[in-house]
C-alpha cells in the first residue's frame, strides 16, 4: 500500500475512533465490565493527558473510575538541574540554542525561563524537528548549535537520525544536550518505592509505537497489573480501558495492545536500531523520581564530539532543588492531582507558573487548569 | 527607479515622492490621495463612525491564499465593520527595510489595490519610511479605516444576552494553518489556503436579514476560543460551544491532530462570529450562506447565564469540558 493511502487508510480509522455513537456504545460496555468496581488507572503520556481532557471524556468516564497523571510529559520530568543547564546555554554568546516550543516557558530555580533569556538577547530558535538544526548549523558557521534533546522513545530515534546526518555531512557545529528518558524505567521506580493504590496503567501509545510491548512485561508478571496501550481518539481510550476493567474483573493481569492499527507487537526495531547506533543507557535525573538507572540516553562514545557537555567544557551543576513550594514531583508520581497542590491557581498559573505541570501543553497542571474548571 | 528599495526613498526627497506616486498613488488612485495633501480632507462623513487601526508584521510575505497586503486591507475592513459599520476610508503606513526589491513592494501594493476595491474602500492618505537594514523585518504595514456605523445600536462585545444563538460563517483554523505552513515550509500543509477575506457586505446583510443583531466580532489572532472568551468577559455571560456544530476543514483537522494544535486557537482572517437573539438565528444563518463569504456558515453555541464569564464546550462524544484562552502563543507537541 503506497505511504499516502496508508495515512489516508489511518485518518479514516482515527476519525471513526472520534465517533459519538461509537464512544456511548463502548462508555456502556465500561460500566457494564466495571459494574461499579473502582479503578484508578495512570497514564504515562502527556498526549493522553491532553486527549482525555480536551475530548471531554474525563467528564463521561463512571464514577468508580480515577483517571490519575503519572510522569508522562518530558518536559515536566526534565529536572531543575537540566533547566538551569538550559539558561547556562543561552547565555553563551557562541551558541544557538535550538529546542522544541513548550520547553521556552519552562521556570528555572529564580523563575526566569528560556522565553527570559531570549528577550534578553540569548539566541534561542524553535524547532519542530531536531532535522531543522542541521539547517541551522549549516548557516551560522560560526555558532555551536545545541539543540536541547528533550523527549521519551518517541523522539530519540529522530534525535539519533540527525546525529547520523550530521557526521555524514560533516556538520562540526551542531550539538545535543541529552535529556531523553525512557518510559519503562520510570514506570518499574514508581511501582517498586511507592504504591499510591494504582489499579492499571494506560501505556503510552507512541512510545510504545516504538518499543513494542514487551519492555512492559514486567507491570503484570512482578506487579500484578493489568497494562495497555492505548491510543489517542476518545474510542480507543475506551477501547483500552474496557480491557483494563475486563482484566481486573477476571484477575488475569497482562500487557495488551488497543491501538495495533498503529502499534505491533515488536513495535518499530528499526527505530531502535537507530537509537541504539548513537544512545546507550545511563542514569537519569528526572524531576519528582530522582536518580532512576538505565532510564535516560547518553550518546555514545563513538559519538561523543555531539555531546555539548563535552565539547563545551561545561556540565550541569545546579542544585536539583525545586522552588518553594512547588509540589510537581507528587503530581507526577500520581501522589496527588493539581488541585491538591496549594499553589494551584493562585501562586502558579500559566501566567506565571512555578513549575513545568503548569507550563507545558501537556502537562497535568496545565491540562486542569486549562480544561478542568467547567 | 532601483530594483531595490534605498534609505533615500524614505528620506522625503525626490526618491520618496517617486516611491510613493508610482509605486502607492497610481495603484490606490482617489481623488482625495491625489490632492497630495498631509491629510486627507473627508467632507462627507455620517456619524456615528467606527475608527480602528492594526499593524501587520507577518512573516512570510506571501502564503497561500493571501499576503501582508490582503491582510492589511482586509484586516481593518473587518475590524471597522464588525460595529455594524460601512468601512469607508483607509490611511496606510509603510516601514520598509531597505533593500527590499521593489518588486516585492509593487506586488504587495498591487494586493491592497484589489483587495481595496473589492471592499469599496479607499486609500486615501499614508506614510512611508525606510529603515537601515534589520531594523525591521522587510516590511510592516499599519492600516486604519473609518466607517459610517448604519447599526442601531452600534454592535459591541459587552451585549450579549443569555438566549442569544451564536453563528460562524464558516471553516476555521485555515489562515493559522497556512502561514504556519509557509512559515516553517511544511509541505504537507501546501493545500490549506489563508481565508483572507472582505467581510463589510456579508455583515450588512446579516444585520439587514436579522433585524437585531448584539455582537460581531472576527475571531483573529488566538482564534475562535479567544474571541468567545473577550465576548463572555465583555458580556458577562456563559458561552456554551458545539464542537461537532463547528466547521472545520478535513485537511485542517488532519494537520492539527498531527501536529498537536487545535483550530479553536488558529488565527482566521476572513470568519466572524454572530450573536444574535435565536429568533433570528436562521435568518442570519441564510443570509451568510447566500454570501460569497458565508457558503459553510453554521451555528455553532448558545449565550447562557449558567456561568459568567466562562466558554464551555460541548465536546464530540457528549462530554463538556473549559475552553479557555491561552497564555501565549500556541506550539505544537514533543513527542
Amino acid at each position: 500500500m503506497s505511504g499516502a493511502a496508508l495515512e489516508n487508510d489511518l485518518e479514516k480509522l482515527a476519525v471513526a475512533a472520534r465517533g459519538p455513537g461509537l464512544c456511548k456504545s463502548l462508555l456502556g460496555r465500561l460500566e457494564e465490565i466495571l459494574d461499579g468496581r473502582e479503578m484508578r488507572f495512570m497514564e504515562v503520556c502527556g498526549t493522553h493527558t491532553v486527549a482525555i481532557f480536551q475530548s471531554g471524556l474525563r467528564s463521561l468516564l463512571p464514577k468508580s473510575i480515577t483517571h490519575i497523571s503519572g510522569p508522562g510529559c518530558p518536559v515536566c520530568v526534565t529536572s531543575e538541574k537540566d533547566v538551569s543547564f538550559f539558561l547556562e546555554l543561552a547565555a553563551r554568546p557562541d551558541v544557538i540554542v535550538a529546542t522544541f516550543g513548550d520547553l521556552l516557558r519552562v521556570p528555572g530555580p529564580d523563575g526566569k525561563s528560556l522565553r527570559h533569556a531570549q528577550a534578553g538577547g540569548g539566541n534561542i530558535a524553535i524547532v519542530y524537528s531536531p532535522l531543522d538544526c542541521l539547517a541551522l548549523a549549516r548557516s551560522n558557521p560560526d555558532k555551536k548549535i545545541v539543540f536541547l534533546a528533550v523527549g521519551f522513545e518517541t523522539t530519540a530515534p529522530t534525535v539519533a537520525a540527525t546525529v547520523i546526518a550530521a557526521r555524514k555531512a560533516g556538520l562540526g557545529n551542531f550539538l545535543i544536550f541529552p535529556c531523553h528518558k525512557l518510559v519503562p524505567p520510570a514506570l518499574l521506580s514508581l511501582l517498586e518505592k511507592n504504591d499510591n493504590g494504582l489499579d492499571a496503567f494506560l501505556l503510552p501509545g507512541h512510545v510504545a509505537a516504538i518499543t513494542g510491548l514487551e519492555p512492559f512485561a514486567f507491570i503484570p508478571a512482578d506487579f500484578q497489573r493489568p497494562a495497555v496501550v492505548g491510543g489517542f481518539e476518545p474510542a480507543d481510550l475506551l477501547l483500552a480501558l474496557c480491557r483494563m476493567a475486563e482484566m481486573l474483573a477476571t484477575g488475569k493481569p497482562a500487557v495488551e495492545n488497543a491501538y495495533a492499527r498503529v502499534v505491533s507487537e515488536n513495535g518499530n526495531p528499526r527505530a531502535r536500531e537507530i537509537m541504539d547506533e548513537v544512545f546507550e543507557p545511563c542514569t537519569a535525573l528526572w524531576r519528582g523520581l530522582g536518580d532512576i538507572p538505565c532510564s535516560g540516553l547518553a550518546l555514545r562514545k563513538e559519538y561523543e564530539d555531539f555531546d555539548a557537555c563535552k565539547r563545551l567544557d561545561i556540565y550541569p551543576s545546579a542544585m536539583d532543588k525545586p522552588r518553594k513550594g512547588c509540589r510537581c514531583g507528587d503530581v507526577l508520581k500520581g501522589r496527588i492531582t493539581p488541585p491538591d497542590c496549594p499553589l494551584f491557581g493562585h501562586a502558579c498559573l500559566p501566567s506565571n507558573p512555578v513549575g513545568p505541570c503548569m507550563v507545558s501543553s501537556e502537562g497535568s497542571c496545565a491540562a486542569f487548569f486549562k480544561y478542568g474548571d467547567v | 527607479m532601483a530594483d531595490n528599495i534605498l534609505l533615500d526613498a524614505g528620506s522625503g526627497g525626490m526618491a520618496s515622492q517617486r516611491l510613493i506616486k508610482e509605486i502607492f498613488v497610481s495603484r490606490f488612485d482617489n481623488a482625495m490621495l491625489n490632492a497630495g495633501d498631509d491629510a486627507a480632507c473627508i467632507a462627507n462623513a455620517h456619524a456615528p463612525l467606527a475608527f480602528s487601526a492594526d499593524s501587520y508584521t507577518v512573516a512570510p510575505l506571501f502564503f497561500p491564499g493571501g499576503s501582508i497586503g490582503s491582510l492589511a486591507i482586509h484586516g481593518t475592513v473587518n475590524d471597522v465593520s464588525m460595529l455594524g459599520a460601512r468601512p469607508r476610508w483607509l490611511s496606510c503606513a509603510f516601514i520598509i527595510e531597505e533593500g527590499l526589491p521593489l518588486a516585492t513592494l509593487e506586488a504587495i501594493a498591487d494586493d491592497m489595490a484589489r483587495c481595496a476595491k473589492e471592499a469599496g474602500v479607499a486609500l486615501v492618505t499614508g506614510d512611508t519610511k525606510v529603515t537601515p537594514k534589520g531594523a525591521c523585518d522587510k516590511v510592516f504595514i499599519t492600516t486604519s479605516g473609518i466607517g459610517e456605523i448604519y447599526a442601531n445600536p452600534p454592535l459591541s462585545g459587552a451585549s450579549a444576552k443569555p438566549g442569544d444563538a451564536v453563528l460562524i460563517n464558516g471553516v476555521i483554523g485555515d489562515h493559522g494553518l497556512a502561514v504556519l505552513a509557509a512559515r516553517e515550509n511544511i509541505s504537507f500543509l501546501s493545500s490549506v489556503k489563508s481565508d483572507s477575506a472582505p467581510l463589510a457586505d456579508l455583515v450588512e446583510s446579516v444585520i439587514e436579514a436579522a433585524g437585531e443583531v448584539h455582537v460581531m466580532r472576527d475571531p483573529t489572532r488566538g482564534g475562535l476560543a479567544t474571541t468567545m472568551n473577550e465576548i463572555a468577559a465583555q458580556s458577562n455571560v456563559c458561552i456554551e460551544l458545539d464542537e461537532a456544530a463547528i466547521p472545520v476543514s478535513a485537511d485542517v483537522s488532519a494537520a492539527c491532530s498531527f501536529l498537536g494544535l487545535d483550530p479553536l486557537y488558529l488565527a482566521n482572517e476572513g470568519k466572524c462570529v454572530c450573536v444574535l437573539p435565536r429568533k433570528y438565528a436562521e435568518a442570519a444563518l441564510n443570509a451568510m450562506r447566500a454570501s460569497k463569504y458565508g457558503r459553510k456558515a453554521a451555528i455553532i453555541g448558545k449565550i447562557t447565564a449558567a456561568k459568567p464569564g466562562k466558554v464551555i464546550l460541548r465536546t464530540r462524544i457528549g462530554g463538556e469540558r473549559a475552553l479557555g484562552m491561552l497564555e501565549g502563543a500556541q506550539l505544537p507537541r514533543i513527542c
